[in-house]
């Protein structure tokens, strides 16, 4: 007669396998967020920092653009007043969006960044900006909402241009 | 325990209730024929609609509808299960075991497919319809897809946990139910081939569950994984999707890898050549699988030196690759060939998937991808790896197992005639789609630009035509299953063959290798 052997130890261990993958899945949330982070190559620009000052360098001008859209069938009004700005690296400028409910809702937004060339969003250093917070707006209310933003003086040579976009979500919903 | 030896159950409780691995192997193998019917009618209307330019059979929401159907059926209702029906009927006979390790819980994993795919197909009368984004389902269109997509989720979950029992049944009796004297060197390479496939499955199917989980609570639970209002991030679903995706195709392909490799010995009297170095290559394919996944999205936006690993990373499996083709062409190489049917199937593997190998090397390539991405050439490419590459390896098998399976061979002329028609037609409908991809015509659009219209016109045509060739094939079956035709002999094809289920008779007995074979026998047999 064959002896008949024990399945149960492997069939654990490959259990114990499926398992981990499951949560390796989950782990690769953070683990992506934290690698785009560090190498900065999602185009995500980082959160609130103290206006630190930097030696201005005034040999270089760049060129930042900014651009506003609205996701979806979000209502509102939502565009920025200076279409760009030239700055010298390291000179501390704010830009004024402007934002309206049309509705005769009270709704609530939240503008989501994004940089491109995705390398350059990690120079963009931001001391104030209405993106860190959610933007709630009764029914036909309008709001002027500031950012206050510099360029790393470190900003690589070859970047000339930047675009900075904001994307408006309606999150009414969600809070 | 009972000496007893008995025979089938009768009636609908033998299939419901069964534990035997040749059962449930039919059952599988049943089951994938059934699905890739269905799939295939959606690609029939598929066709259809593109026939001529213009919206005219159904609507462009039907239309998206269609081919996430056709893709996830094909894929998970299709491809797979039959591999999982040949792992199913041969491993044990090959290895020389009873049955699979864990018989009740192989009958588990079969009956689970029946629901999931019954919940997916219900999708089609649910409000809001079936599922519409693609079977990669990327976000946001399955965070903001039709209500029936938490269906999907739970059918994905159902598949997924059925896949991964499948593939644990596999390791377990590999591993625990050889037949003394069988190392894993001497094992044949079909089941190193699905031994390897259901690590795969263990690594990544979980990635595919958490996946959808992830879709799930993103829809009803207010996370935010994916959507990018809530700090989420919808490239990182590609991220994981592919991470799962790519390791994904190999799964459906080793499996066709060494069904290849046990027919073309076979019918060319010669041995496998360079067994272990294919062995070595079915490996490297699968570790190198775990690091290519973002090659799917090159036109994402990623730094250049992400690109560049990638990419390179894509070019290197073509050394694997190569190595299992070359092997293979020196297998054929002045051997004493004949051309039956699983031959003729097993040639057409080789050549038409080392097309879809080389449309894939180019596809690699990311200046070429950017251009290329999301066209017709996309869709030529990976049906050459799916159709000519493991569907025809299917086909290959069951025509080389079935006189083994039923005792009965079947009708030589009628098979041949088969692989014909089928390897025109699909030349026909997917080798124009190379053309047509190149010219920039985009996939998973209802309509087209009036420029393509000649080319998808013989697409359509090609499509019909292989379609219906692939009723002649279950007519073949039946015919052999009701034995219309020659008795086949124990060994089937050769006097003295290679692999321990030819020393079986015709059909097998209900249980085999009750008592394992002689260590004689195995080494005779490798």
């Amino acid at each position: 007669m064959q002896e008949k052997r024990n399945h149960k130890p492997l069939l654990y261990k490959l259990l114990l396998a499926v398992f981990c993958m499951f949560l390796f899945a989950f782990a690769l949330v953070p683990l992506y967020d934290t690698f785009c982070e560090v190498t900065g190559i999602n185009g995500k620009t980082g959160g609130r920092i103290r206006a630190a000052i930097e030696e201005i360098d005034t040999s270089r001008i760049i060129r930042l653009e900014f651009i506003t859209h609205n996701n979806q069938e979000m209502p509102w009004e939502f565009y920025v007043t200076q279409p760009y700005i030239d700055l010298h690296p390291g000179e501390v400028k704010q830009v004024d969006f402007y934002a309206r409910n049309p509705t005769d809702i009270d709704m609530v937004g939240q503008t989501i960044p994004s940089v491109s060339p995705g390398v350059g969003a990690r120079y963009i250093k931001k001391t104030e900006c209405f993106c860190f917070d959610f933007q709630p707006l009764k029914a036909g209310a309008e709001e002027v909402m500031p950012v206050v933003l510099f360029l790393d003086p470190k900003i690589p040579d070859h970047i000339e241009e930047l675009t900075l976009s904001y994307t408006l979500f309606d999150i009414t919903d969600r809070s | 325990m009972g000496d007893h030896h008995h025979g089938p159950a009768k009636g609908l409780s033998r299939w419901l209730l069964t534990t035997n691995h040749k059962d449930i192997g039919t059952l599988y193998l049943w089951f994938a024929f059934i699905m890739f019917l269905v799939g295939g009618a959606f690609a029939m209307v598929i066709r259809m609609e593109l026939f001529q330019p213009g919206n005219q059979l159904v609507s462009p929401n039907t239309f998206n509808q269609l081919t996430t159907m056709h893709g996830l059926i094909m894929v998970f209702g299709a491809i797979m299960p039959a591999f999982t029906g040949f792992a199913n009927w041969l491993i044990p006979m090959m290895v020389g075991a009873p049955d699979m390790a864990l018989p009740r819980m192989n009958n588990w994993s079969f009956w689970i497919l029946p629901f999931a795919f019954a919940i997916l197909l219900s999708s089609w009368f649910m409000d809001g319809g079936a599922p519409n984004f693609g079977w990669t389902f990327y976000a946001p269109l399955s965070t903001q897809g039709p209500p029936s997509t938490d269906f999907f989720i739970l059918s994905v979950h159902m598949m997924g946990i059925s896949s991964i029992m499948g593939a644990i049944n596999v390791i377990v009796t590999i591993f625990n139910m050889r037949a003394p004297g069988m190392t894993l060197m001497k094992m044949p390479i079909f089941c190193w081939s699905w031994l390897i496939t259901a690590f795969l499955l263990i690594a990544v199917m979980p990635i595919l569950a958490a996946a959808v989980t992830m879709l799930l609570t993103d829809r009803n639970f207010g996370t935010s994984f994916f959507d990018a209002a809530g700090g989420g991030d919808p490239v990182l679903f590609q991220h994981i999707f592919w991470f799962f995706g790519h390791p994904e195709v190999y799964i459906m392909i080793l499996p066709a890898f060494g069904i290849v490799s046990e027919i073309l010995p076979t019918f060319t009297r010669k041995r496998l050549f360079g067994r272990v170095s294919m062995i070595y290559a079915i490996v490297a394919i699968a570790g190198l699988s775990f690091i290519v996944w973002a090659h799917h999205m090159f036109t994402t936006g990623m730094p250049v030196i992400a690109g560049l690993f990638f990419m390179y990373a894509t070019m290197l499996i073509a050394v694997p690759t190569g190595v299992k083709i070359f092997n293979w062409a020196a297998t054929i190489f002045r051997g004493a060939l004949t051309f039956e049917t699983p031959m003729l199937f097993a040639l057409g593997f080789v050549f038409l998937f080392t097309i879809g190998g080389f449309s894939g090397l180019m596809l690699a390539l990311i200046p070429a991808d950017i251009q290329y991405h999301d066209t017709y050439f996309v869709v030529a490419h990976f049906h050459y790896v799916l159709v000519s590459g493991a569907l025809f390896s299917i086909f290959a098998g069951a025509y080389y197992w079935l006189p083994k399976w039923t005792g009965t061979m079947y009708n030589e002329t009628l098979g041949k005639f088969h692989f014909w028609l089928s390897a025109i037609s699909f030349n026909i409908t997917f080798f124009p789609m190379h053309f047509m991809g190149l010219a920039g015509m985009p996939r998973r659009i209802p309509d087209y630009a009036l420029q393509f219209a000649d080319f998808n016109r013989i697409s359509s045509i090609g499509s019909f035509v292989f379609g219906l060739s692939q009723l002649l094939f279950l007519y073949i079956i039946i015919q052999a299953i009701r034995g219309k035709g020659k008795k086949a002999t124990d060994e089937v094809w050769d006097d003295h063959p290679r692999g321990l289920e030819w020393t079986l008779s015709s059909p097998p007995a209900y249980h085999t290798f009750e008592t394992p074979p002689s260590e004689k026998l195995v080494e005779e047999h490798h």
